[in-house]
């Protein structure tokens, strides 16, 4: 009796944590800027630049700690992140803390983590809202505790923080959209795999992708689904996807999970190269097909870059410099052509 | 944990009842306090003193729930995801209905309740294990809160503002009310389970379930009313939430079950049923978000307490089933 009370134990532990990581949105997931859309000059060029410069020193800010309170800590999107935030505070002589939740659903535990960085009374703090609407109590907080807030990747939607670092995410899934179109002939069945219909980056790549196709009026979305970043799910989606519609053509992944999944739908279907497929970020499976030409390529985000940026952008606020509303940190078409190019490399991980 | 380990072999000579282990984690606790005060710069601050307990107020109340159903013997995984099911159910009620706010925190209660009563019948009636039962209820009650909300937050941010003013205000030595929430409702469930018929009979049930009902109990609508006690506290917890994050979030406790089952397992509440205490419970949550907290303002990676707080959970297991097999 007694054992097979500890076995239920053990076995409620196993099942709930898979269904865990079955639910846990995006493996790669990321942002959503609230950046102005401004469309890219050059399609394959990265988004409109800002006229913000970062700074080359640390100033008063020297020694003292910023706080980072992410989506996320373990996918390989933010280890990015953390990388990129991590090496531009010991070039700028600054200490940094890094601190997300382990999926993307978990609001009140990023929150909890917001209070304490906020408790250990940093000299800034760098926030990625799971939800931007939630943590207005926190932000209210940090504005009386005077630690000036810097919003990135999805941002924060209120007016405390200095200025919100962040990728372009409407522009990014249009150029995405714009190259699937060229390369199936600007005609023909497409569908999209996202990775949430809740989050930021999920909204806004979703209607930027959307949106730009209705400037192909023969290309027709057969169907959006929603596979919440797990490479199986999203697989089986892609393979319902195409049963229903043979004559498919392209195939649009929101972000590293959807994708994955379309390629192994498309592989196990005996599709690779018939269907076209174009992903967003990057991670090894992507960059494996990339490179292999199962898929044809990809918007990759900086989040290298993002990371940067933030702690530029909180080094900026410690030492009372004016920063701009929105700090885009861009994205990249990618595809067999330009991936060894030396700037790519530079913001794909594995 | 490394004293609590060490001082097995006096729980051996000792062997009385979950009073000891109570007794361990209290002390595991204390020395979890005093150990981070002494490492982390921040930690001994009454900020962070009112941080943590915080941070316990919605495990501590589903870990609290939770021990009734767990002294029956029996388990409730839905509590999780069963505060998204609750707290939107509020938003519904206070914020898309429009209606006034004391009737959505009923709706809460009375959501959270509903959950139970069908836990309840499904183990008691249909005679499903408590395991599954309240398995597919995780997966019902989660689903059902996407479906009412259509995927979507709901936030009480602007026509309700007073949840989260109320809720997460400071009147007394600047604890937000939440935290008081907690308490009030241990102190309900305390007197319940040890001033009432409804706590004789989860004890008994959970000791044995023939010979109470050989007795003349009526098992069955005990067992049920276990489950809607436990309800009505993912109801509390789920407002708990809502308020913390001024919205009803469709998707949210995922794993939270875990984490209050863990909490009740480190007070000393066995999972063979029998036995348990809220006393201990609480100290179990308070455990579990220091642990929590210290790790975080000590700035630990992440994956590093997943590993530590992992460990504590399987010493709190291990020390149940050490003293119950050195008592036999």
């Amino acid at each position: 009796m007694k054992l097979t009370r500890i076995l239920g134990l053990a076995a409620t532990a196993a099942i709930a944590a898979s269904a865990c990581s079955g639910a846990a949105a995006s493996p790669s997931a990321a942002p959503a800027s609230q950046a102005a859309a401004s469309q890219p000059a050059a399609s394959s060029g990265t988004g409109a630049a800002s006229a913000y410069t970062p700074p080359t020193d640390g100033g008063a800010a020297k020694g003292k700690t910023i706080a980072i309170v992410s989506k996320g800590e373990q996918h390989a999107f933010w280890q990015a992140v953390k990388k990129g935030a991590l090496d531009e505070a010991a070039k700028l002589g600054v200490n940094v803390t890094y601190q997300g939740p382990a999926n993307e659903t978990m609001v009140n535990d990023q929150l909890q983590m917001l209070q304490n960085a906020l408790t250990n009374n940093p000299a800034a703090v760098c926030f990625a809202a799971l939800d931007s609407k939630a943590a207005g109590d926190l932000l209210n907080q940090a504005k009386s505790k005077n630690i000036p807030v810097v919003g990135f990747d999805s941002g924060v939607d209120s007016t405390i923080p200095v200025t919100t670092v962040a990728t372009d995410n409407i522009a990014a899934a249009g150029l995405a959209a714009k190259k699937l179109a060229a390369l199936i002939g600007d005609s023909g069945k497409v569908a999209v795999i996202v990775h949430d219909q809740t989050s930021q980056t999920g909204i806004t790549r979703r209607d930027g992708f959307v949106a730009e196709m209705k400037n192909h009026p023969n290309i027709q979305i057969v169907s959006i689904q929603y596979g919440a970043g797990d490479h199986q799910k999203s697989a089986d989606l892609a393979k319902g996807i195409m049963t229903a519609n043979p004559d498919l053509k392209g195939f649009f992944g929101a972000n590293e999970g959807s994708i994955d999944g379309v390629l192994d739908a498309l592989k196990e279907t005996g599709n690779t190269g018939k269907i076209v497929a174009v992903g967003y970020d990057s991670g090894q499976q992507q960059l494996d097909a990339i490179n292999s030409g199962a898929e044809a390529g990809a918007i990759t985000q900086n989040p290298i870059g993002i990371g940067a940026k933030c702690v530029d952008a909180a080094v900026d606020a410690v030492n009372g410099k004016t920063l701009p509303k929105t700090i885009d940190t861009g994205f990249f078409w990618y595809d067999k052509t330009n991936i060894n190019n030396p700037e790519i490399q530079a913001v794909l991980y594995k | 944990m490394q004293t609590t380990t060490a001082s097995t072999s006096r729980i051996r000579t000792l062997a009385t009842g979950e009073s000891v282990q109570r007794l361990l984690a209290l002390g595991a606790l204390v020395i979890l306090l005093v150990f981070f005060s002494i490492i982390a710069p921040n930690f001994a601050t009454l900020e962070n003193y009112r941080n943590i307990l915080t941070a316990t107020a919605s495990n501590g109340l589903l870990a609290t729930g939770v021990t009734f159903a767990i002294i029956t013997g029996g388990i409730d995984l839905s509590i999780g995801t069963g505060t998204a099911f609750t707290s939107v159910a509020m938003g519904i009620v206070a914020v898309n209905w429009g209606l006034p706010l004391p009737l959505g925190l009923l709706a809460g209660l009375a959501s959270g309740g509903l959950v139970g009563l069908i836990n309840g019948t499904l183990i008691a009636k249909a005679k499903l294990p408590p395991f599954i039962a309240t398995l597919g209820m995780l997966y019902v009650t989660l689903g059902m809160a996407q479906v009412l909300s259509d995927v979507h937050p709901i936030y009480f941010t602007d026509p309700q503002p007073a949840l989260q003013d109320f809720f997460m205000g400071k009147p007394i030595a600047g604890i937000p009310n939440i935290v008081w929430v907690m308490f009030g409702g241990a102190a309900v469930a305390w007197v319940l389970l040890n001033k009432t018929v409804l706590g004789r009979y989860t004890f008994a049930i959970g000791s044995n379930e023939e010979a109470t009902r050989l007795s003349g109990v009526n098992v069955d609508r005990w067992k049920i009313a276990v489950y809607v006690v436990g309800g009505v506290f993912v109801g509390l917890a789920g407002i708990v939430l809502a308020a913390r994050s001024a919205s009803a979030q469709p998707s949210q406790g995922m794993g939270y079950e875990l984490n209050a089952i863990a909490a009740a397992v480190i007070g000393g509440t066995s999972l063979a049923g029998g036995e348990g205490s809220i006393v201990g419970t609480l100290i179990g949550a308070f455990l579990i978000s220091t642990l929590g907290t210290g790790l975080s303002v000590d700035n630990v990676p992440q994956q590093f307490q997943y590993v530590i707080t992992g460990l504590v959970v399987i010493g709190a297991v291990w020390l149940d089933i050490f003293r119950r097999r050195s008592r036999a």
